[in-house]
């Protein structure tokens, strides 16, 4: 177990390593960060020294390293447009996107599972028949639409909840929470809703079909003629069996839902970001750009080797060389 | 004469489909006593499987029991409510698969789903359910049980898991335990083991087994009697030892005849020509005519029902004269 886990993170430090190259490249090569820094009247000597200072003519290896020191401390330098360093804007904007993102992401992985295990065994029904089609529509509708759909009925129309923003917030000193206050929680629910549909349809849809599989096999059977109840074969037996792939696809979505929360962020005016990023690139702010690329490889990385200890915790068969040799 | 532990008469089961109703169990009675063993056997698709099935209640819809009755020790078990059948499942009536590899659920330890059947079932706590389930490994003849208890199914092998198979089906103590090819999946040198330990805890418990199987061989060396079935019908019943010597009905005479045998020299093993119709084109009459060396007119048209024609024995053949029992 412990090797299994040393070996997935030096994969993650070689992921990391090739994901902040190319955040280096992006930084250092697409235009030049003197012209962005200084403004067309400075004297073409003043530039050079500029260069020299902040180590612009150094061998690339060089400059590429001192990008990875910088960023293993959490420097990206500082915003073109802002003039505030990189590392603090997006620590500020952490919290709104984190909770946007769980709070979604929850929604998803209740409604996902619940309704998939519902549409797997009530397989008849009208009404599983109406879910499956539903589904469909969270699943071809683009975010955006869902999103504007959602505050011209809510927000527009019946007038219940926020259009934009993220009402008021807690601040607990290292994090700002929307979470403690009425109109934190009713700006949350729109943008977290239309940012979980497309999620909840792919996990429902996968939970159902997993569900289907598992419920055919001998082991249910058997379950059932030991005269089991209904609620011990679907939840304990066959529901455990469908987590396996269900992890797999709601980790990585999870890694999406943070990284693709843009669209939503920009909808719902969420100051979360997703929104910074978009802002930045609309000026070409680089530093911005890049360390925002470096934290979703971040994110990528970190919830996939969540995803693949999790393997080992739901399915004994996996942790065969672990402890199988010593029984 | 006693209640027998099962008795099955008349049961029918069909399965709508597009194409019109497939009847996969045609009409079949049989008893079995406590502490009998009967062999099912019969080619696939014969319906032995599905009479198993029928018994402990998992027909897979849209398949249903459409005629007949069941009894467990003289109630009916064949219209009960689901909640009352499931009582009875694993508690009155246990149930062995063929395969033992995927029989278990292999995300829980064997103690898990052995100590969850126990409770489910019989009013134990979790220690006391636990000190059972290391008695009935270890009865089944797994080594060292109480340690390997808490091991998971990929742990053991197949003869292994079978043994853990028949713990879990026996883990209530019921009247009855249906084996569907139990050995099919094994190693024949585990076969004659399994057999012997599901036989013996059987016999211990005084519980029946319907044994269910295509294997002439394991019917012979377990069964005291045995059913023969055809096309989803009863073709012949009666004491396993009286089959085997003395084969009435010409499908079992040609069963026999197709085991190769030591004694005898043969050039070519013997079979019965053609095959089993499929449910869905059963030819009229006796549904062995279009195969059977000894037909004649009425087997085409009339269909013989299995009728006794000697003491404890029935046959559905026309060529037999029913024998009113005196």
């Amino acid at each position: 177990m412990l090797a299994f886990i040393l070996r997935r993170l030096a994969q993650s430090v070689i992921v990391m390593l090739v994901v902040a190259l190319i955040a280096f490249m992006v930084f250092r090569y697409v235009g030049d960060p003197i012209a962005s820094m200084v403004g067309v009247d400075t004297r073409l000597e003043d530039q050079e020294i500029m260069r020299d200072r902040l180590g612009l003519n150094d061998p690339f290896y060089v400059q590429f390293g001192r990008f990875i020191g910088n960023a293993v401390r959490g420097e990206f330098g500082i915003s073109y447009r802002l003039q505030q360093p990189v590392s603090q804007l997006i620590l500020e904007r952490l919290p709104a996107t984190i909770e946007l993102a769980f709070a979604s992401a929850l929604i998803a992985l209740v409604f996902g599972v619940g309704l998939g295990v519902f549409t797997a065994l009530k397989r008849g029904s009208w009404l599983s028949g109406f879910i499956m089609s539903a589904s469909l529509v969270g699943v071809s509708l683009p975010t955006f639409l869902i999103g504007i759909g959602l505050i011209y009925i809510f927000a527009v129309e019946l007038q219940w909840l926020p259009s934009f923003g993220r009402g008021q917030t807690v601040d607990l000193g290292f994090w700002r929470t929307g979470l403690l206050t009425e109109s934190g929680l009713r700006s949350l629910i729109l943008p977290a809703i239309t940012l979980s549909l497309f999620q909840l349809t792919l996990i429902m849809r996968l939970v159902r079909a997993e569900m289907l599989e598992v419920m055919r096999t001998e082991y249910i059977r058997f379950a059932r003629a030991r005269g089991l109840s209904q609620r011990a074969i679907h939840f304990g037996h066959a529901l455990k069996n469908t987590l396996v792939p269900v992890i797999t696809i709601t980790g990585l979505q999870l890694g999406s839902v943070i990284a693709f929360a843009i669209v939503t962020e920009t909808v719902f005016q969420w100051p979360g970001v997703g929104s910074l990023f978009i802002n930045s690139v609309q000026v070409v702010d680089v530093p911005v750009m890049a360390a925002y690329l470096m934290f979703i490889a971040l994110v990528f990385v970190v919830i996939n080797l969540l995803v693949d200890i999790l393997y080992y915790v739901v399915d004994p068969r996996l942790r065969v060389d672990a402890a199988g040799g010593a029984k | 004469m006693a209640e027998p532990v099962l008795s099955v008469k008349n049961l029918t089961v069909q399965f709508p489909t597009r194409r019109g109703v497939l009847t996969a169990v045609d009409d079949i009675s049989f008893d079995i006593m406590a502490g009998e063993v009967l062999g099912v056997v019969g080619e696939s698709g014969a319906g032995k499987s599905m009479t198993g099935a029928a018994v402990i209640g998992l027909i897979e819809p849209p398949g249903r029991i459409s005629g007949g009755e069941i009894r467990l020790k003289g109630e009916r078990i064949d219209n009960i409510a689901p909640d009352a059948m499931r009582a009875i499942r694993g508690r009155r009536i246990g149930m062995i698969f063929q395969d033992p590899l995927t029989s278990l659920n292999p995300l829980y330890r064997i103690s898990q789903q052995i100590i969850e059947t126990i409770r489910t079932h019989l009013h134990v706590g979790e220690a006391e359910a636990r000190k059972r389930a290391i008695k009935l490994l270890d009865d089944v003849g797994i080594p060292d049980a109480a340690r390997r208890i808490d091991d998971y199914p990929h742990q053991f092998s197949g003869g292994m898991r079978q043994r853990v198979v028949i713990a879990l089906a026996l883990c209530a103590e019921p009247d009855l335990v249906i084996a569907d090819e139990p050995t099919t999946a094994l190693d024949v040198s585990v076969q004659a083991q399994i057999i012997d330990v599901m036989k013996e805890l059987c016999r211990e418990r005084n519980a029946a087994i319907m044994l269910v199987t295509h294997d002439m061989g394991v019917i012979a060396e377990t069964a005291d009697r045995v059913a023969v079935m055809y096309a989803g019908r009863l073709a012949e019943i009666g004491p396993v030892r009286d089959v085997i010597k003395n084969a009435f009905h010409p499908y079992t005479q040609g069963l026999m005849g197709s085991i190769p045998s030591l004694t005898t020299d043969l050039d070519r093993l013997l079979q019965i020509p053609g095959s089993m119709p499929r449910l869905s084109a059963i030819p009229k009459g006796c549904p062995f005519n279009p195969r059977c060396p000894k037909v004649f007119d009425r087997c085409r048209i009339e269909r013989p029902d299995a009728d006794p024609v000697a003491p404890d024995r029935r046959v559905a053949c026309w060529l037999y004269p029913e024998v009113t029992p005196a």
